[in-house]
């Protein structure tokens, strides 16, 4: 089960040779990556290209058809994905994934509960446990939902759901966290809170971030290293200034329509 | 303000369910015995339909098998009435921890199917296994002795016997509803909106929806013990899917939304109940239509229904 | 050996009639999303229409083997228009309590027309008696003739799926519903369609096994459950699973009842709890994890 040739100062997060397949189609393909501590790894590629379901195989919605997946040397491929959020991995959703009828607080509470589980608490009951509330409240004051903490989930406008997402995923206290396009159908403001906010996580030195994002600069502004994928398949791994002089790139992601309209005319004439 | 509301409104009903025996008539404490012990049987049913969002058609099974142990026990070993609900309890609970273990494997629509098909599978066997169940006819001529050791309150007194499921049924309601409130409760309810995202948070759904519905048996198996002594038998129709059907109706006339939903909605239903069949037998093809009509029209319940009507009424 | 044969047979017949209902729930199933509780009932009513036409019109067998299922598909199109419209596209919950609704409807209506007395209707004349088979076994050719009735459907309900622009259409639409609108399906009259084939398919299983069983108010429900532990062992929605699962099924009852006629009532139950415990999606299903 555990990798004795990782320790402390290897990645948190390897990928080897992961792909899916459904049916005949290849969504992912032969995907290697190593995550370091602390590292923030965006991973962009036009729509289709694979990235959501890489997602779901790290977080375990979905299993590879080969491939492993390492996280802190212990081998999580196809686990359930309630394991591998035990283990420390978090992740949130490219559509809003809340608890709509909930207020805010007790959003936040679910995934406090999972964390510290409330077996000990059957005495207590009735109050829900102060210290989780207590909890909820200074991480939703971090990030600036406080005053909403009553108000039920439905109710709150789109960005406060995004972030509210974020919340969820971050009170689980994972070590590595997975974000699906978190300032998809943001404002400009929304979106500049919402880069300063992964950025100020980031700093903090407490997580491993695993991005996914069409905005290039949230993408730039964040991102230690980024993974380019076409296809289902790496095109290029690299530092944001590597990959954005990187030739290949600008070809096959920037001028993507381009290159598929001289596809079709090749296989036409 | 509006708990304060709430708490008066609740001691104002819990003391006349209390003084019913000394201000109505006789037939009153049937019905008001009947409401009480099929409000506790819907509202465990809604812990897992309402609160954890499982449907499910065999939760006669529990209340039957409550209903089962206490005529059994009641006949053969005389012991006290207490004993009876707490064994009935287990059974109930051990029964569905079975049946659940199997049913929550999958998603809704087989869950749906399942608990119907054991549901079933238990009133085929309480049907045919007559050495122990008597058949079709059922367990009856059992003798209701001390409830508790000791502690004789002549319990064959209809008066008193409902003021001990009054008793027994407020106890358990609360129980009930401390669990709704807990964080147990909590991702239930979480579970019920969105078991996927529950998942991600680490949480494993199907351990949770199997406690739900192991708690659930547990309350459904203590409303059939109570309710065996009532009918004075307990017999197969106890177990079969039309009963399962009542608590179903029961908590979506109500409103499955809310705790006290299938309480307000077994008070309806005992009432229409006693009503229609004074001029129909075909009882079933009312609880048929009326079921069909909330599901497309009402689905909120009459509660729901009601309170959205006085809150929108002081906006 | 005559015994096993003859156990052997009556897996079939019971087996094959099981197939042809609990294909019905399972195309309804792939179109709709949701399990018709009602099923059994359609059936019921199905076996009750044809004891009327027989009994009480002095049909032929022939001519109510025919009109009965054509009355009950009739009466699902309207079930279809003036119920299940309304919560297409709502929660399943919502749908699933629907059809237990009219469950408890239909059950209710059919002991209001016909009683709560047990009826029985005479195989016809062509079909009644006994065949001496190879082997020493007799066996009542009206069960011969219901293994050939479920083997026929097999064969044009397979040649329907597979061969035929319709199996098509309502394959697509199972699939993947927006997708068959996109190709310019008309979805609400294959919905509608899909309900009343499923309603005639459960109502063909009624007429067939009037004269093999008695006609009650219970056998519904009887039916009902059979067929959820058939789609259960076999995979709910998979038309291979439907044939296994009823096979099985019919299995364990003609060999259980000869064999182990004590326990035979949990017998069935039993072998759906295996198969949930060993492969949650059934012998046929899909996704198995």
């Amino acid at each position: 089960m555990t990798d004795t040739t990782t320790n402390e100062s290897g990645p948190v997060l390897q990928i080897r040779d992961l792909s899916r397949r459904f049916g005949g189609v290849a969504a992912v393909s032969g995907i290697d990556l190593d995550v370091a501590p602390r590292e923030t790894v965006a991973i962009i590629g036009p729509n289709g290209a694979g990235k959501t379901t890489l997602y779901n195989m790290v977080s375990g919605r979905l299993k590879p058809t080969t491939g492993t997946l390492t996280f802190e040397g212990r081998d999580i491929t196809g686990l359930a994905p309630h394991r591998i959020s035990r283990l420390g991995v978090s992740r949130s959703f490219q559509i809003n994934n809340i608890f709509t009828e909930m207020t805010v607080r007790e959003n936040v509470e679910v995934a406090l509960t999972a964390l510290h589980g409330w077996g000990k608490r059957w005495f207590n009951v009735a109050t829900r446990a102060k210290p989780l509330q207590d909890e909820a409240d200074t991480l939703l004051e971090r990030l600036s939902l406080g005053e909403l903490a009553q108000k039920r989930a439905g109710t709150i406008s789109y960005g406060d759901k995004r972030l509210l997402e974020i919340a969820v995923v971050l009170a689980t206290r994972p070590r590595l966290v997975l974000l699906d396009e978190p300032t998809a159908g943001m404002t400009p403001q929304e979106t500049k809170r919402v880069t300063a906010l992964i950025k100020s996580l980031a700093e903090s030195g407490d997580y491993t971030f695993l991005i996914t994002e069409h905005d290039m600069d949230v993408v730039f502004g964040v991102a230690d290293r980024i993974l380019v994928m076409h296809r289902g398949e790496a095109l290029v791994v690299g530092t944001p200034a590597e990959v954005r002089d990187h030739p290949e790139v600008r070809r096959a992601y920037l001028g993507e329509e381009d290159e598929e309209d001289a596809e079709d005319k090749e296989t036409a004439s | 303000m509006k708990n304060a509301i709430v708490l008066i409104v609740l001691a104002a009903v819990l003391a006349g369910l209390v003084a019913l025996p000394w201000v109505a008539p006789y037939f009153y404490i049937f019905l008001g015995t009947e409401v009480l012990i099929l409000g506790l049987f819907a509202a465990s049913f809604n812990l897992v339909f309402g609160y954890s969002g499982m449907l499910s058609f065999g939760h006669a099974a529990f209340y039957g098998i409550g209903a089962y142990a206490t005529a059994l026990i009641l006949l053969h070993l005389e012991w006290p009435f207490l004993a009876c609900l707490v064994v009935a309890m287990g059974a109930g609970a051990l029964l569905a921890l079975v049946i659940g273990f199997l049913s929550v494997r999958l998603d809704e629509v087989y869950f749906a199917m399942l608990t119907l098909a054991f549901g079933m599978m238990v009133f085929a066997v309480a049907h045919q296994w007559r050495s122990v169940t008597n058949g079709s006819d059922g367990i009856a001529g059992f003798m209701l002795g001390d409830f508790a050791p000791g502690v004789d309150w002549s319990l064959g007194d209809p008066a008193v016997y409902y003021h001990v499921v009054l008793g027994v049924v407020v106890v358990a309601a609360a129980v009930l509803y401390l669990i709704c409130r807990s964080s147990f409760g909590l991702i239930l309810r979480a579970i019920r909106q969105n078991p996927e995202r529950v998942s991600f948070c680490g949480l494993d759904v199907r351990r949770y929806r199997l406690a739900a519905f192991t708690v659930a048996g547990a309350f459904a198996g203590l409303s059939g013990a109570l309710m065996a002594p009532f009918l004075r038998v307990a017999s197969p129709e106890m177990l079969h899917w039309s009963m399962s059907a009542e608590p179903v109706l029961m908590s979506i006339l109500g409103g499955t939304g809310y705790f006290l939903g299938p309480f307000f909605g077994a008070a309806i239903f005992v009432l229409l109940e006693s009503w229609i069949t004074g001029f129909t037998d075909a009882w079933m093809l009312v609880l048929g239509v009326m079921l069909a009509l909330m599901v497309m029209f009402f689905r909120r319940g009459v509660l729901g229904t009601l309170l959205d009507w006085v809150q929108g009424n002081h906006d | 050996m005559t015994a096993f044969f003859t156990a052997l047979l009556n897996s079939l017949d019971i087996g094959l009639l099981l197939f042809v209902i609990a294909v019905g729930l399972n195309i309804v199933f792939g179109v709709l999303n949701v399990i018709n509780f009602a099923h059994g009932a359609l059936y019921m009513i199905g076996a009750y229409l044809g004891f009327s036409l027989i009994a009480m019109l002095g049909w032929p067998f022939w001519a109510a083997l025919i009109v009965a299922p054509l009355g009950v598909a009739a009466l699902a199109v309207v079930l279809d228009r003036l119920v299940l419209r309304f919560i297409y596209g709502r929660e399943i919950t919502d749908s699933l309590l629907l059809t237990f609704a009219l469950l408890l409807v239909l059950n209710e209506s059919v002991r209001m027309i016909w009683g709560s007395g047990i009826h029985v209707v005479e195989p016809p004349a062509l079909l009644a008696g006994t065949l001496d088979l190879p082997g020493g076994v007799r066996y009542p050719v009206y069960n011969l003739f219901v293994i050939g009735v479920g083997l026929a459907m097999l064969a044009g309900l397979w040649a329907l799926f597979n061969r035929s622009r319709v199996g098509r259409i309502m394959r697509a639409a199972s699939l993947d519903a927006d997708m068959a609108k996109a190709l310019g399906i008309n979805t609400r009259l294959v919905v509608t369609g899909a309900f009343a084939f499923g309603a005639w398919l459960a109502a063909v299983g009624g007429v067939v096994a009037a004269p093999m069983r008695a006609i009650d108010p219970g056998m519904g429900d009887k039916i009902i459950i059979e067929s959820f532990i058939v789609v259960v062992i076999g995979g709910l929605g998979s038309f291979p699973g439907a044939l296994i699962g009823a096979l099985v099924l019919g299995a364990i009852h003609a060999f259980g009842g000869r064999y182990f006629p004590e326990v035979n009532m949990v017998l069935p139950f039993i072998g759906m709890a295996l198969v949930l415990l060993v492969k949650p999606n059934g012998l046929m299903g899909k996704g198995a994890a």
